[in-house]
C-alpha cells in the first residue's frame, strides 16, 4: 500500500504563495463530501506560508516554510476525538469526517503543529486533506504541489522506492520530520529548514581598503561539533544550520596575523560585523 | 455537470471548471501528458541535461483568478454619479466624493453617446480623449488596442501616449548606447538560458527581482531555471536597496546601495577595470565607439573633473570601497552575466532621476567585458528558453489588433486625422494648465530621432471628455494627487470609466460602465505573446501555448464585453457596421488565427484548435541556438529572431541600432541631437538627485522611499480584488479588520521614531500622506523605506479632497512627477523623499 507524503525543500521555496492560493481556490466555497466541507472565505490557512526573516545589518536571510497538516502516523489530533472523527486512510492521509468531528474543538486544540482551523459556521475542525478527493479521482498531485514552480513541494509514495519523491529524498539525504519530539511521526518531511547562523566580515589591519579573501574561520560548538570555512571574495563568512541556545567559539586566522577569537551564545542569528585582524 | 474551459491570463494559461454556470476552480492548464511535444534539452557545462517540467507555472496571483472574477469589487451595473446631470449641473468638483446610483444600460449608453456627439459638435473631434491601463485582460481580440483603439480612432480622439513606465532609463538612455530602440531599449534575450547553463559563473542581479517581476507575462516559468543555476553553484550578487525575493531564495551576496548611487557604483567598477587593465581591450577597440572620452570621465579628466573612484562611490552609496573593488575584480575574473532588470532591461533604478545614466552604465559595463561573448550577457534570467519562432499574433502588434490589422477593412488607428497628442505622465498638467509640451512619442520604437520630437498640446484644441478604461493610475503613476485635481477640473466636462473592477480611479467618473473579464467572452491568445516591441516574448516560457480563450460563464451582473459596449455606442453614433464589419468577437478570433503560422503551415486547423482549446507549438529538434548579441561580438550578421531589428531591415545586419552601429561610450545620437544637454550628456554622467540623499529636501524628509513593481499584483489588477492575497505574508496585512499595505523600515530608523512592528504609520511629504503597516526589518538599510507600488485601492480619509491621507497604501501619492531629466520624459517614482511617523489617527 502507498504512503503518500509531501517532501518540502525549503531551499527551493521563494515564498511565491502559489500553494497557498491554489489551496484556497480548491476549497473555498467547494464541498467535497464525504471528504470535506467548504473552507470559509477568510481566516483558514490549510496551506500556510511562514515567512522567517533572520540576521542583522546586511547579513539577512529570508526563508519560507509551507506548513500544513503533517499527516501523522500517530496523529495527536485523534486523541480524545470521537470514534471515526479523525481517520487515517491506508495511504497515510489523515482526514476529519465532517459529520463525526462536529463540535469537537479538541481535535483542533490537540494538534501540535497548529494546522487545524475551526469552521464556525459548520462547527467543525478543518485542515489539509492532501486533496484526497482529487487523488481518488485519478489526479496526480494535490493542488499545492501542482502549483509549485520549483518542485519545492514534491508529492508521492514513500513506499515506492522508484517514485520521484523517494528518489529525491534519497538523493538529498537530509529530509526530516518537523518536531520529532512530538512523536507523531508525520508523513510530510522537510529539508533546509531555517536555523540560526553566524556571519561576519574579516579585514586585515594594514589592508583596511581591501576585502580579505581566504581567511580561515573555525566555529566550534560547546556541544562538540566543529565547522570550518574560509572568507569569500567579499571577505564574508557564514556558518549556517547552527543550534539556538548553544555557545559557539569563532576563531579567525590569516597567515602573518594574530588570531581573533570570540564566543557567541546563539539566541538568534548573529552578525559579528567587521573583524579586524591585527599584525 | 462540471465543464472545463480553456482560458489565458497575463500570468499563464488556465483550465476553468464550471458547474451550473459558476466557476468553481481555476487550475494551471490541464493537458494530457501525451499532448506535450518533445521537450527541449540543454546540456550544461556540468554535463547535466536540463529539460522543463511538463506543467505550466502560473504567476502567483493567477491562482486567485476565481476570487478576482467574483470579487466584491466587480462593477456589475452601469452607474451614474448622483450629482451629475448632463443637461444641468455637472458638479465636476464632486468627482471622487459623490456616490453613485445604478442606471440602465440604455440610459448609460444614451448619456455617453450623447456626450460624445455634443462634445464633438461643440468643440471638434479632438475634444474627446481617452486612455487605458495595460494588461487587465488577455486576448488578441479584446485587448485594449482592439475594441478601445478601434472605437476611439473611429471618432478621431486625441490619443494619450503611454510612457515606458517599467523601463524608462533603458528606453531613454540605453538606446543611445546600444540601440535596440525597436525593443524600446531592452536587449535581445534569445537562447540566453542555454548560454547561462553552459558558461556563466556569476550573476550580478542589479536592481532586479525576477521572482517578483517574472519576465512580465511568463508566470513563474523561469523560477526553475534559477534553481538550476543555484544548485549548479553559480555565484549570485544582488545590488538592491531591498533584500528582494530572488535574493532570499538564491542566497547570495547582498549589497544595499543608497538609492541614487547605482550609477556611481557602476562608474567605480569601470574605474577599477580601467586602472587595473581588466577589461576586454580588443572588444572595446573593435566593437565600441568613444571609449577614450568615457575613460577620461571615469579617471577625472572629463568636464566634471573628478575621478570615479571606489572611495567616491562609497560616499555616495554607503557601500564600502573595498566591496566595490572586490566585486569589480570578481566580475572581471569570472564569466559574469549582468541581470539588470526582468527582461535584461527594467529594474527600479531606471525609474529615477537620471535613470538614463544607470541604464547606459549597465550596457557599458558589460561592453567592457565583451557583451555577447559566451556568458557575458545582459540577461534578466526570465527569458531565453529554446523555442520555435513561428509567428502568432500578439495583441500589441499591428497585425494583432482589430484597430490596424490587415484582416480588417477599416484600420482607424492608421487613419485618425487628429494630430495632437497627450502624454500620460503629464496628463493632469496638460488638463489643468490647458497646455503642455514634451519630447518624444511615448514608446519610441521606430527610431532614435522619435525621442527628440517636440510635442505641443494643444494643436486642434483642448480636450473636454475623458474616457478612462481599465486599472487605476492613483496607485501606479506619480504624484497622483494631481490626478485627483485633474478629475475635479471643470475643463473635463465629461468622464467615463469602463472597467471590470471598482479600482481607486473609477470613483472619479460621471458614468461607470461595467465591462466583463476575458472569462466571460470569446477570444484567442498565446501565453506571454504581447508582440510589438517585444518580439517572441514567449521565450520566457518553457512551452509555447496558444489558447482558445473560451467564454466560461455569462457576464456577471449586467456587465458586457468591451467589444459589445463599443458596438452599442457605435450603433448609437451610427457606425456600427463600420465598427464590427459584421464580425462577432469569435469571428475576429478565427480571422486572427488564420493569419498565424500554425494555421498557414497546417500544424493545426481552427476546428481542432477550437475543439481542444489549446495548441502547443513544438520546439524544433534541430534547433540552432543563436544567443543574443553573439553575432555582434563575433562581428557577424544578426542571426537572432529579433524580427524588429531595424538595422537588419535596413540592410546593415552587422550593426547595432546606434548611429555608429557600435556600442557607444560617447553617444553620437545625443551629440548630434542634443549636444548641450547636461542631464543626459554624450558620455554618461553621475548627477546627484534633486530629491535624494543630502539634497535640500532631505533635511526635512530624510527617508528615501522606493516602490518597485509588486510581487502579488500585476499593476493594479490583482491587489484588493483578490481578497485571498490579503492572507499571504506581507502582501497586505490584516489588522483591526483592515487590509493594510506594508512598508519596510530598518530597525534603527524605526527605533528613532518610536515605531514598532505592526504599528500603523503615516508616510508623508509635501505632496501627500499615506498610511501603512510598519514591518521593521533589516531587509532595508538605514535611510530607506521599501513599499511596493500598485495599490489598487485608494481610500482617502476625506474622499474627493486632493492631498487627503490615503489609508490604502497608494504610495504614488507621495512620488514626484519630475521627469528623468529635461529631455527624457520618463517617470521617477524611486527618487522620492518622505518622513514616517506613528499614526495616532
Amino acid at each position: 500500500m502507498a504512503r503518500y507524503s509531501i517532501a518540502i525543500d525549503v531551499s527551493r521555496c521563494s515564498g511565491c504563495g502559489s500553494c497557498f492560493l491554489a489551496c484556497k481556490d480548491e476549497y473555498i466555497g467547494n464541498d467535497y463530501l464525504p471528504y470535506s466541507l467548504a473552507q470559509p472565505e477568510q481566516g483558514h490557512k490549510w496551506m500556510d506560508l511562514k515567512e522567517i526573516e533572520q540576521g542583522e545589518n546586511s547579513k539577512v536571510k529570508v526563508n519560507y516554510i509551507p506548513l500544513m497538516c503533517q499527516h501523522c502516523e500517530n496523529p495527536p489530533c485523534a486523541k480524545n476525538a470521537p470514534e471515526g472523527a479523525v481517520y487515517t486512510r491506508e495511504d497515510g492521509i489523515v482526514l476529519f469526517d465532517p459529520e463525526k468531528s462536529k463540535g469537537c474543538r479538541e481535535i483542533m486544540e490537540n494538534c501540535c503543529y497548529g494546522v487545524v482551523f475551526w469552521n464556525e459556521k459548520e462547527n467543525i475542525p478543518q485542515k489539509c486533506g492532501m486533496c484526497a478527493h482529487m487523488l481518488d479521482n485519478g489526479e496526480k498531485a494535490p493542488r499545492c504541489v501542482e502549483s509549485c514552480p520549483s518542485k519545492a513541494l514534491l508529492f508521492g509514495d514513500l513506499d515506492d522506492p522508484n517514485s520521484e519523491i523517494s528518489q529525491y529524498i534519497a538523493q538529498r539525504g537530509d529530509f526530516a520530520v518537523l518536531n520529532p519530539e512530538y512523536g507523531a511521526n508525520p508523513s510530510v518531511v522537510y529539508r533546509a529548514l531555517p536555523s540560526p547562523f553566524i556571519t561576519g566580515e574579516v579585514i586585515l589591519s594594514d589592508k583596511m581598503s581591501e576585502c580579505c579573501e581566504g581567511a580561515k574561520v573555525v566555529c566550534e560548538c560547546s556541544c562538540g561539533s566543529k565547522f570550518e570555512t574560509t572568507t569569500d571574495f567579499m571577505g564574508d563568512f557564514q556558518f549556517k544550520h547552527l543550534k539556538e541556545g548553544q555557545d559557539y567559539t569563532i576563531t579567525v586566522s590569516y597567515p602573518g596575523y594574530k588570531d581573533f577569537t570570540t564566543i557567541v551564545t546563539l539566541d538568534k542569528a548573529r552578525d559579528l560585523g567587521l573583524i579586524v585582524l591585527a599584525k | 455537470m462540471e465543464k472545463v474551459y480553456t482560458n489565458l491570463t497575463n500570468g499563464g494559461p488556465v483550465s476553468v471548471y464550471v458547474k451550473d454556470g459558476v466557476i468553481t476552480r481555476i487550475r494551471p492548464l490541464q493537458i494530457p501528458e501525451t499532448d506535450f511535444p518533445k521537450p527541449w534539452v540543454i546540456v550544461g557545462n556540468d554535463g547535466k541535461k536540463y529539460s522543463p517540467p511538463k506543467a505550466f507555472r502560473l504567476a502567483p496571483p493567477v491562482h486567485g483568478e476565481r476570487n478576482k472574477i467574483y470579487s466584491k469589487n466587480r462593477i456589475l451595473y452601469p452607474m451614474k454619479r448622483v450629482d451629475f446631470d448632463p443637461n444641468g449641473e455637472r458638479n465636476p468638483q464632486n468627482r471622487g466624493k459623490s456616490e453613485y446610483v445604478r442606471i440602465s444600460w440604455d440610459e448609460a449608453l444614451d448619456i455617453v453617446a450623447g456626450e460624445i456627439k455634443r462634445i464633438r459638435s461643440t468643440y471638434g473631434d479632438h475634444a474627446v480623449t481617452g486612455m487605458t491601463s495595460s494588461h487587465h485582460n488577455w486576448g488578441v481580440v479584446g485587448y485594449k488596442m482592439g475594441p478601445f483603439g478601434r472605437f476611439m480612432n473611429m471618432i478621431h480622439y486625441t490619443p494619450v501616449f503611454d510612457n515606458p513606465d517599467s523601463w524608462e532609463g533603458w528606453h531613454w538612455g540605453a538606446t543611445h548606447t546600444y540601440g535596440f530602440q525597436w525593443r524600446l531599449g531592452m536587449p535581445e534575450q534569445f537562447d540566453l538560458l542555454e548560454d547561462a547553463l553552459q558558461n556563466v559563473e556569476m550573476i550580478v542581479f542589479w536592481s532586479n527581482d525576477p521572482d517578483s517581476t517574472r519576465g512580465t507575462y511568463s508566470g513563474q516559468e523561469s523560477h526553475i531555471w534559477r534553481v538550476w543555476l543555484k544548485e549548479k553553484g553559480v555565484k549570485c550578487v544582488f545590488i538592491d536597496p531591498y533584500y528582494n525575493y530572488t535574493a532570499a531564495v538564491m542566497d547570495g551576496t547582498w549589497l544595499a546601495p543608497r538609492p541614487g548611487s547605482d550609477t556611481a557604483i557602476a562608474m567605480a567598477i569601470a574605474y577599477v577595470w580601467i586602472t587595473e587593465g581588466t577589461y576586454d581591450t580588443e572588444y572595446v577597440r573593435d566593437r565600441t565607439y568613444g571609449f577614450d572620452e568615457f575613460k577620461d570621465m571615469i579617471l577625472g579628466k572629463g568636464d566634471d573633473g573628478y575621478a570615479k573612484t571606489p572611495e567616491w562611490a562609497e560616499e555616495q552609496s554607503g557601500i564600502p570601497a573595498r566591496k566595490i573593488i572586490s566585486l569589480a575584480r570578481e566580475w572581471a575574473k569570472k564569466t559574469t552575466c549582468l541581470s539588470s532588470g526582468c527582461r535584461g532591461g527594467q529594474g527600479s533604478a531606471c525609474r529615477t532621476e537620471y535613470g538614463t545614466e544607470w541604464a547606459r552604465m549597465m550596457v557599458l559595463l558589460q561592453a567592457m567585458q565583451g557583451l555577447g561573448k559566451p556568458g557575458i550577457s545582459i540577461w534578466g534570467t526570465t527569458m531565453g528558453a529554446p523555442s520555435s519562432y513561428k509567428w502568432f499574433p500578439g495583441y500589441a502588434e499591428p497585425q494583432g489588433t482589430i484597430a490596424k490589422a490587415d484582416i480588417a477593412k477599416h484600420k482607424p488607428a492608421l487613419t485618425n486625422p487628429t494630430k495632437q497628442r497627450l502624454f500620460r505622465l503629464n496628463l493632469p498638467d496638460a488638463i489643468l494648465d490647458g497646455q503642455f509640451s514634451f519630447r518624444g512619442e511615448g514608446f519610441c520604437g521606430n527610431s532614435l530621432e522619435q525621442q527628440f520630437v517636440m510635442q505641443h498640446y494643444p494643436i486642434e484644441g483642448p480636450v473636454k471628455m475623458f474616457y478612462r478604461y481599465g486599472g487605476s493610475f492613483i496607485g501606479t503613476m506619480s504624484d497622483t494627487n494631481k490626478w485627483v485635481k485633474m478629475y475635479q477640473s471643470p475643463e473635463l466636462e465629461f468622464v467615463v470609466n469602463q472597467d471590470c473592477w471598482f479600482g481607486g480611479e473609477a470613483r472619479f467618473a460621471d458614468i461607470i460602465l461595467p465591462a466583463c473579464t476575458n472569462f466571460e467572452r470569446e477570444d484567442i491568445g498565446e501565453w506571454a505573446t504581447c508582440g510589438g516591441y517585444t518580439t517572441n516574448a514567449h521565450i520566457g516560457n518553457n512551452w509555447r501555448v496558444v489558447v482558445r480563450q473560451k467564454k466560461c460563464i455569462e457576464p456577471l451582473g449586467e456587465s458586457k464585453s468591451d467589444y459589445e459596449i463599443f458596438r452599442l455606442l457605435a450603433q448609437r453614433l451610427g457606425f456600427e457596421e463600420e465598427f464590427t464589419e459584421g464580425n462577432t468577437e469569435l469571428d475576429w478570433a478565427r480571422k486572427f488565427f488564420e493569419t498565424s503560422d500554425i494555421c498557414k503551415d497546417g500544424d493545426v486547423t481552427w476546428e481542432e484548435f477550437n475543439e481542444r482549446g489549446y495548441y502547443l507549438i513544438p520546439c524544433p529538434e534541430d534547433r540552432k541556438p543563436t544567443p543574443s548579441l553573439r553575432w555582434f561580438a563575433e562581428g557577424r550578421e544578426c542571426d537572432t529572431p529579433d524580427t524588429g531589428n531595424r538595422k537588419r531591415l535596413a540592410g546593415k545586419p552587422k550593426e547595432l541600432g546606434t548611429y555608429t552601429g557600435k556600442i557607444e561610450f560617447a553617444s553620437v545620437s545625443l551629440r548630434e541631437n542634443l549636444p548641450d544637454d547636461k542631464e543626459r550628456p554624450v558620455v554618461p554622467h553621475f548627477i546627484p538627485w534633486e530629491e535624494g540623499y543630502k539634497s535640500k529636501q532631505w533635511e526635512k524628509y530624510p527617508l528615501q522611499i522606493i516602490s518597485p513593481h509588486p510581487r502579488f499584483s500585476f499593476h493594479t489588477h490583482y491587489d484588493n480584488h483578490v481578497e485571498w492575497l490579503n492572507e499571504i505574508p506581507m502582501h497586505r496585512v490584516l489588522k483591526d479588520g483592515y487590509a493594510w499595505w506594508p512598508v519596510r523600515i530598518n530597525p534603527v530608523d524605526a527605533a528613532k521614531r518610536g515605531i514598532s512592528e505592526g504599528d500603523i504609520v503615516e508616510l508623508y511629504n509635501d505632496r501627500g500622506s499615506v498610511l501603512a503597516y510598519a514591518h521593521v526589518t533589516y531587509r532595508v538599510p538605514q535611510g530607506v523605506i521599501h513599499s511596493y507600488g500598485c495599490s489598487a485601492k485608494y481610500d482617502p480619509v476625506e474622499p474627493g479632497k486632493p492631498g487627503s491621507t490615503d489609508k490604502a497604501g497608494c504610495v504614488n501619492l507621495l512620488t514626484q512627477s519630475k521627469l528623468l531629466s529635461k529631455n527624457a520624459p520618463g517617470m521617477t517614482p524611486n527618487s522620492c523623499l518622505c518622513e514616517v511617523r506613528k499614526w495616532e489617527g
